[in-house]
């Protein structure tokens, strides 16, 4: 398993080396520029110029993405043309605002959806089974865009019992184990959780209700197994591609949650990647994508190996 | 016993009574602004995120040697002496001037303001050469300097500034250039990243705290040169919200107190939870900059005929009357606005002047936005005025774009844009970014602001007088007369300007509202 693992760590450097490059030829491509937005209307050519030199961005792209590469594994992923500020540092601080509520939204869908679709799986056609069919294909469906802003109407604007944005006082304090913090992720989370919990939800059911149907569920009925334990049996089998679903939903989660970190001004990876974007900031952009894809890349390595260990039946090798 | 006993009550209840009030006394009173900026705008001197980052990030901690008069919602605001207390023209030679610093005036970090900080900060963005030059603020703050070909020290109050050609305007330009602390700078060892981790100005007030993209606080400088406006409330935290739902969230759950620039459809919303909503005209113009060298709008029967195209009391009512009928690209209490032609709404009109034209049906593509600043609510709006222009004739094309792809096409010019027009707002704070830059031949692109190549001689020869008259009331009268003749050929598609909308929580009181993009937030007092 360990030679499967380096094996899979040493493909991710192609992987990510694929990512940079269609990255940065989609923003080339794209019309704008980063110096221009920085700029007021009335600066001369010569000034515009003069700044785009002193950010390398004169130099032929093949050149500039080179010269990034190069520092990128020299750990030094340059500064945002944008804020002035370190990408690292920027994509590190967001970075650790998302996967924290990434991380609880996907907990909790997992197991909220494990429920549920066991519910449903277990009483198939019933009221039960509709109503957990009815909340998945909700969860599927709505906007999370939409959500986002209605949970703060009714949650901050109406009832006045959460926060309506940010994270407090400043995500450099912000302690997630204090309730007076907390209170600013959980509308986030509740968003964010929604639409795997969703999928997670119909896909349990419908592993489950097709491993229910296989004859070795009857033996184990026929051997007088209690309902309980037929279905812990049953939820074994489906660990593995619940698991790779945790994983998936996981990865975007970190790099998807644009919409919602925006409602929220939670700044978190997907306010920064569309900041970026939307400033065509070079680096900010490849060091924030990079990260994204190194992250996405481990997960799913880590869900991999996850699988093998939950199924004896996988042998990674 | 028992009068020890009751003494001793007594002592810890006056003794609790004199910890509460001074606990209240000393309580710190916090103004928190939701910015429609979607970052915090640069903080070292040289703001960005458009004017919001000027008005923020800007002439909060910065001054320059002239300053906007704020304080007031009757007209336009003009400048007034700032860091420097008068300055003049030298009467034999119109590219001297010579400013008159203000003295006893002291950086945060109580580094001194005199000739010397003056002159290091020009070489800040005109001497590469120099230590302290920084190209971020050479780009971002070079436009004010431009036309300045050297500073030189008289004595430790006055300084001489030469310019490259006569500019009257001077003053104007200089009043967007910010003085920051030399020695904060040099402390540093010239490495502005780490200045930035405690800059220094000298306006009213002083950097605190600042956590990347999420909150810039400042606190209130009591030492500010100028007492009336030393700040009513201690603290200003500046918090961006690009959503503008979430800013009227953030105003109706006590988040914040101050938002920018709320939506049209949340001011019903937020006037009856007891917000008030303030309005003032502000120089800004909603329109369309218009291709006239060549295609359809160089005829001045088809710019004439857009503009009668338009029914701009429908644009002022979907937008819920934040904003008023626009015939020009300045605003009526700007001292040049003069007698621009009124164009009432007549389609049939238009038609009749398009077929004279022979452009019927009149095929035109603009390029427009899906946001931006000062481009108001560009989708909806650039729908109606489709709509409109289509009822009369026209066959409009509009292409949508992010804001930083627009600024792009801005500035490429509109013969390489491929556009017949852009929706992009401009902000005529002056005259010469309101007259001179916008209509002057030297300025088309790449060199500035006159987008569509509009040409025309007498504008040029008025606008060099203007740049060489000193006196006050006379250059207004030539700026006017620029502006009159400008505004008969139609240059652009006129529609509305914008009524800067802001929402205040009920317990500030205190704030006037300018008739600027900048807005003076010292006097505001936050009440419990």
């Amino acid at each position: 398993m360990w030679m499967y693992a380096l094996r899979r760590l040493i493909l991710t450097i192609p992987i990510l080396l694929g990512v940079t490059v269609i990255c940065f030829a989609l923003v080339q491509l794209a019309p704008g520029d980063p110096v221009q937005s920085l700029v007021r209307p009335d600066a001369t050519p010569e000034q515009i110029q003069s700044l785009r030199a002193f950010y390398g961005l004169d130099q032929p792209l093949v050149i500039q993405y080179l010269l990034w590469l190069w520092r990128v594994l020299g750990g030094n992923f340059g500064m945002s043309i944008s804020t002035n500020l370190p990408v690292a540092t920027e994509v590190l601080r967001a970075f650790q605002n998302t996967i924290v509520i990434a991380l609880i939204s996907v907990v909790i869908a997992f197991i909220v959806s494990m429920i549920l679709g066991v519910i449903a799986a277990t009483r198939p056609g019933s009221i039960v089974d509709r109503l957990v069919t009815a909340i998945a294909v909700f969860g599927i469906s709505v906007p999370t865009f939409w959500l986002a802003v209605v949970l703060v109407i009714f949650f901050a604007v109406e009832l006045g019992w959460l926060p309506a944005t940010g994270m407090g006082g400043g995500s450099d304090t912000f302690n997630y184990l204090d309730w007076n913090d907390f209170k600013f992720a959980i509308m986030p989370i509740i968003a964010l959780a929604l639409p795997p919990l969703a999928i997670m939800t119909r896909t349990t059911r419908s592993s489950l209700s097709e491993i229910l149907n296989q004859d070795f569920i009857q033996t184990l009925r026929a051997k007088g197994l209690s309902e309980f334990s037929i279905i812990v049996h049953a939820v074994r089998n489906i660990m593995p591609s619940a698991v790779a679903m945790l994983g998936l939903q996981l990865g975007y989660l970190i790099g998807g949650s644009v919409l919602v970190e925006t409602v929220f001004t939670w700044p978190g990876t997907g306010f920064l990647l569309n900041k970026a974007i939307l400033t065509r900031d070079l680096p900010l952009l490849q060091g924030t994508i990079l990260v994204l894809a190194t992250a996405f890349v481990l997960i799913n390595l880590v869900v991999d190996l996850a699988q093998s260990l939950v199924d004896p039946r996988i042998k990674r090798s | 016993m028992k009068s020890i006993k009751l003494r001793g009550v007594l002592a810890a209840a006056a003794f609790a009574l004199a910890a509460g009030a001074a606990g209240s006394a000393t309580a710190e009173t916090v103004l928190r602004v939701a910015m429609t900026a979607a970052d915090i705008p640069d903080w070292t001197g040289a703001p960005d995120q458009g004017y919001e980052g000027y008005r923020f990030a800007g002439y909060t901690m910065y001054d320059a040697l002239a300053l906007w008069d704020l304080s007031s919602s009757d007209q336009a605001a003009d400048i007034v002496p700032g860091l420097a207390t008068s300055w003049e023209i030298d009467p034999t030679n119109n590219l001297v001037w010579t400013y008159h610093l203000r003295a006893d005036v002291k950086f945060h970090d109580g580094c001194a303001w005199n000739a010397d900080s003056a002159i290091w900060n020009f070489s800040r963005v005109m001497d590469s050469a120099s230590p302290q030059f920084n190209p971020r603020h050479a780009a971002m703050q070079g436009s004010g300097v431009v036309n300045v070909a050297g500073v030189e020290k008289i004595d430790d109050l006055t300084i001489k500034i030469t310019t490259k050609t006569p500019a009257s305007l001077l003053p104007y330009d200089l009043a967007m250039f910010y003085m920051i602390s030399n020695c904060g700078v040099e402390a540093a060892g010239n490495d502005y990243a780490k200045y930035g981790e405690k800059p220094a100005g000298t306006g009213p007030y002083m950097f605190d705290k600042l956590v990347p993209h999420e909150r810039l606080e400042l606190v209130k400088n009591a030492a500010y040169w100028n007492p009336d406006r030393v700040p009513k409330h201690d603290r200003l935290v500046l918090l961006p919200m690009p959503e503008a739902s979430t800013r009227a969230a953030a105003l109706l759950s006590g988040q914040v107190d101050f938002v920018e620039a709320p939506s049209p459809d949340t001011i019903p919303v937020l006037k009856d939870a007891g917000m008030n909503i303030v309005t003032v005209p502000y120089p800004h113009n909603w329109d369309y900059l218009l291709r006239v060298d060549t295609g359809p709008f160089s005829d001045i029967r088809v710019r004439k005929a857009a503009n009668m195209a338009i029914n701009r009391q429908d644009m002022v009512d979907m937008l819920q009357g934040v904003a008023t009928a626009g015939y020009n690209t300045l605003i009526e209490s700007q001292a040049w606005y003069g007698t621009p032609p009124i164009y009432e709404y007549d389609p049939e009109g238009a038609k009749a002047l398009l077929e004279e034209a022979g452009c019927m049906p009149c095929k035109v593509k603009f390029g427009i936005s899906t946001s931006g600043s000062g481009q108001m609510q560009p989708l909806p709006m650039n729908e109606l005025v489709k709509e409109q222009l289509d009822e009369a004739g026209f066959e409009v094309e509009l292409v949508p774009m992010d804001w930083n792809a627009l600024i792009n096409v801005f500035f490429q010019g509109a013969e390489k844009s491929g556009f017949d027009g852009i929706n992009f707002s401009m902000a005529p704070i002056d005259a010469s970014q309101g007259i001179l830059k916008k209509w002057m031949t030297p300025y088309a692109p790449p060199s500035c602001c006159n987008w569509g190549f509009y040409k025309n001689d007498k504008v040029d020869e008025l606008g060099n007088a203007a740049l060489a008259e000193f006196d006050v009331e006379k250059r207004n009268i030539i700026l006017t007369e620029m502006n009159n003749t400008v505004m008969a050929d139609a240059p652009e598609l006129f529609v509305v300007h914008d009524l800067n909308p802001r929402a205040l929580s009920p317990k500030l009181t205190g704030y006037v509202q300018a008739q600027s993009w900048f807005q003076d937030l010292t006097p505001i007092v936050v009440n419990p």
